[in-house]
């Protein structure tokens, strides 16, 4: 193949403006994690109890151990105890409160001072729970130890694969369920409390992600309905994906991009009418 | 080419609309009525770029509804808005790269972090390198004397100091355009000053164009020798401050500290009177009859001070307020 000179130089030209760009992103992502980072740092001991209060599935997973004894649910009780512990930790990476900063950032008119930079508003969110993450990972780790030594029995360890895959998987989930609820934050343009959506939201969320139980529990035509929905991918999915439970991974996979893809657009479309609805109340 | 170029620009809110009482609210509830609320209503001005411009008006005139339509918050409802060559609600990062907004009542630092952090954000989403960065760091910290600050957290920083830091903040980019809305609000007079100090010396460097608004009239008359004068979302004056000062109150103000107590009805005599406290008594004069004013009161009454003074700028303004429209 040869190219002529006008076709060499159009790409070095495209790459000499690609770069500069990479790096620049780069950088911004890097200052925003490293202060964030050290903005959730600041709070360590409430960083411990926003672990424990998403210990939900290990209260469950009580009551289903127990369940798992005396009736048949094609699960056994330690695979029960591995199902929730997966949830657990899934939830501790997928947890998303932007809904409430957001309003607040409306209500009280500080989406100014976001929208005077030339940044998208919403990397400072995306790069605030993402160090949150880095800081609480200490804490989780240390509860899952805490619970293979109270119930050694339940003990497992992913191959190496199934842990790379549920990396991915649970940084898909993770933007996947930051951008739903970025989604209805959005809603803040027009309504005072768009966190009451998410109230209502968190309903469907609580009982067909898998958080309070497995898919496998649920009637067959329902479960075919949900895994329709994004809810599983953001608890069921990884956690299945996690402790060995047969899962449609390229299924799952196209769900999970779907839904992402809807949710994006639907955000910007709002996005867009919003701002011209947006007043800077206070500010 | 004029750094802001306003034409014809209106801004209308709809506001609900809630009697009180109960009443009023469960009406409230089931059936929502709105006002339209015009802010601001076809105003024009063009501002040349190094001006430095003060904005007039009462609370609630429409002087944040316009910086903010300026800066490309929020979307006019009507006219044209041109800020260094952009349409701002655009909101291009070109365009954000050339402004910045300081608002008195909000800041942007992290408040429990210190000031570097943000700053080094902002470096970040500004694109200026590390280099740089700490050049205009430097410069800054030492204009506005905030060394050693930056790295405390925000929140053991004073209300003076917090407010250098937000505009170190704001002007970390070097923006040719300040919208400043109330930058020195609820600051002591030492704080007061060196904001203002800082101001100047910021215009006079770089040549930035620079609206302001202020409940202050001391920042209005130290820094701008222009004004514009905003009332109920209209564009009342645009013009000299000096002159706006000579049509408004071609009066001056006399203080007299006397040596006993004369009843109002006789010192009214003199001029309007303003203040009558003891013996001390404030009078405004017409400018022509001072000379001929002052003369008399040392003559018929027993003095022991007596101050003649240009009556304070808020009053002015006030006047032109009550008056309306003024061409």
């Amino acid at each position: 193949m040869t190219m002529n000179k006008s076709q060499v130089k159009g790409e070095k030209h495209v790459l000499s403006s690609i770069l500069p760009a990479f790096q620049r992103n780069l950088r911004i992502a890097g200052t925003l994690l490293s202060v964030y980072y050290a903005y959730m740092v600041e709070y360590r001991a409430e960083l411990l109890l926003w672990v424990l209060s998403g210990s939900l599935p290990i209260i469950l997973m009580g009551l289903w151990v127990e369940a798992a004894r005396s009736g048949q649910f094609g699960l056994t009780s330690v695979d029960f105890a591995r199902y929730f512990l997966a949830a657990f930790i899934a939830r501790q990476f997928t947890v998303v409160w932007v809904i409430w900063e957001f309003e607040r950032e409306i209500v009280e008119g500080r989406l100014s001072f976001r929208l005077l930079q030339p940044l998208n508003p919403i990397w400072h969110h995306f790069a605030s729970h993402a160090a949150e993450r880095l800081a609480r990972l200490p804490f989780a780790f240390g509860l899952i130890v805490l619970f293979f030594l109270l119930y050694p029995q339940a003990f497992w360890l992913p191959s190496p694969t199934t842990l790379a895959l549920f990396m991915v998987v649970i940084i898909l989930a993770f933007a996947l369920r930051f951008l739903m609820q970025y989604t209805l934050a959005m809603f803040a343009f027009w309504i005072e409390r768009a966190s009451a959506l998410e109230q209502f939201w968190f309903l469907f969320y609580l009982f067909l992600s898998g958080l309070v139980a497995p898919l496998e529990v649920f009637p067959p035509l329902v479960r075919e309905i949900v895994l329709w929905t994004p809810f599983p991918y953001l608890i069921y999915f990884p956690a299945s994906l996690l402790v060995g439970l047969p899962v449609n991974l390229g299924k799952s996979l196209l769900v999970i991009v779907i839904w992402t893809v809807l949710f994006f657009l639907a955000y910007r479309w709002l996005w867009r009418r919003g701002l011209r609805q947006y007043s800077g109340m206070g500010a | 080419m004029s750094a802001i170029l306003v034409e014809n620009l209106s801004k209308t809110y709809p506001v609900a609309v809630k009697e009180p009482g109960l009443k009023g609210t469960v009406m409230h509830f089931f059936q929502r009525t709105y006002r339209q609320v015009k802010a601001v209503q076809d105003i024009s001005f063009q501002i040349a770029p190094g001006e430095v411009v003060g904005f007039l008006g009462a609370n609630g005139a429409g002087k944040t509804t316009t910086l903010k339509m300026l800066t490309g918050l929020i979307h006019p409802s009507a006219g044209r808005v041109e800020v260094a060559g952009h349409i701002p609600f655009q909101r291009k990062p070109a365009f954000l790269k050339k402004i910045t907004l300081v608002m008195g009542q909000k800041q942007q630092l992290i408040w429990d972090l210190p000031a570097m952090d943000s700053l080094r954000i902002n470096a970040a989403v500004y694109g200026i390198r590390d280099r740089k960065f700490r050049d205009r760091i430097g410069e800054l910290t030492e204009m506005l004397a905030l060394e050693g600050k930056l790295t405390q957290p925000v929140r053991k920083l004073s209300l003076g100091e917090r407010m250098k830091a937000e505009l170190l903040a704001a002007l970390i980019h070097q923006p040719q355009i300040l919208f400043l809305d109330e930058p020195t609000l609820g600051l002591d007079v030492n704080a007061q000053v060196s904001v203002r100090e800082f101001l100047r010396e910021y215009n006079q460097r770089y040549q930035a164009t620079i609206l302001l608004t202020s409940h202050y009239m001391a920042d209005i008359t130290a820094l701008c020798p222009r004004v514009l004068v905003i009332h109920q979302g209209q564009l009342v004056y645009d013009g000299n401050l000096e002159r706006l000062v000579d049509r408004f109150a071609p009066c001056r103000e006399i203080t007299v500290e006397l040596a006993n107590s004369y009843p109002s009805d006789k010192l009214s005599l003199y001029g309007d009177l303003e203040a009558l406290d003891g013996q001390s008594v404030r009078f405004l004069v017409p400018q022509e009859n001072l000379t001929r004013t002052v003369a008399r009161i040392l003559a018929e009454l027993e003095v022991l001070d007596l101050a003649v003074s240009e009556p304070p700028i808020e009053e002015i303004i006030g006047r032109v307020l009550k008056a309306g429209v003024v061409s």
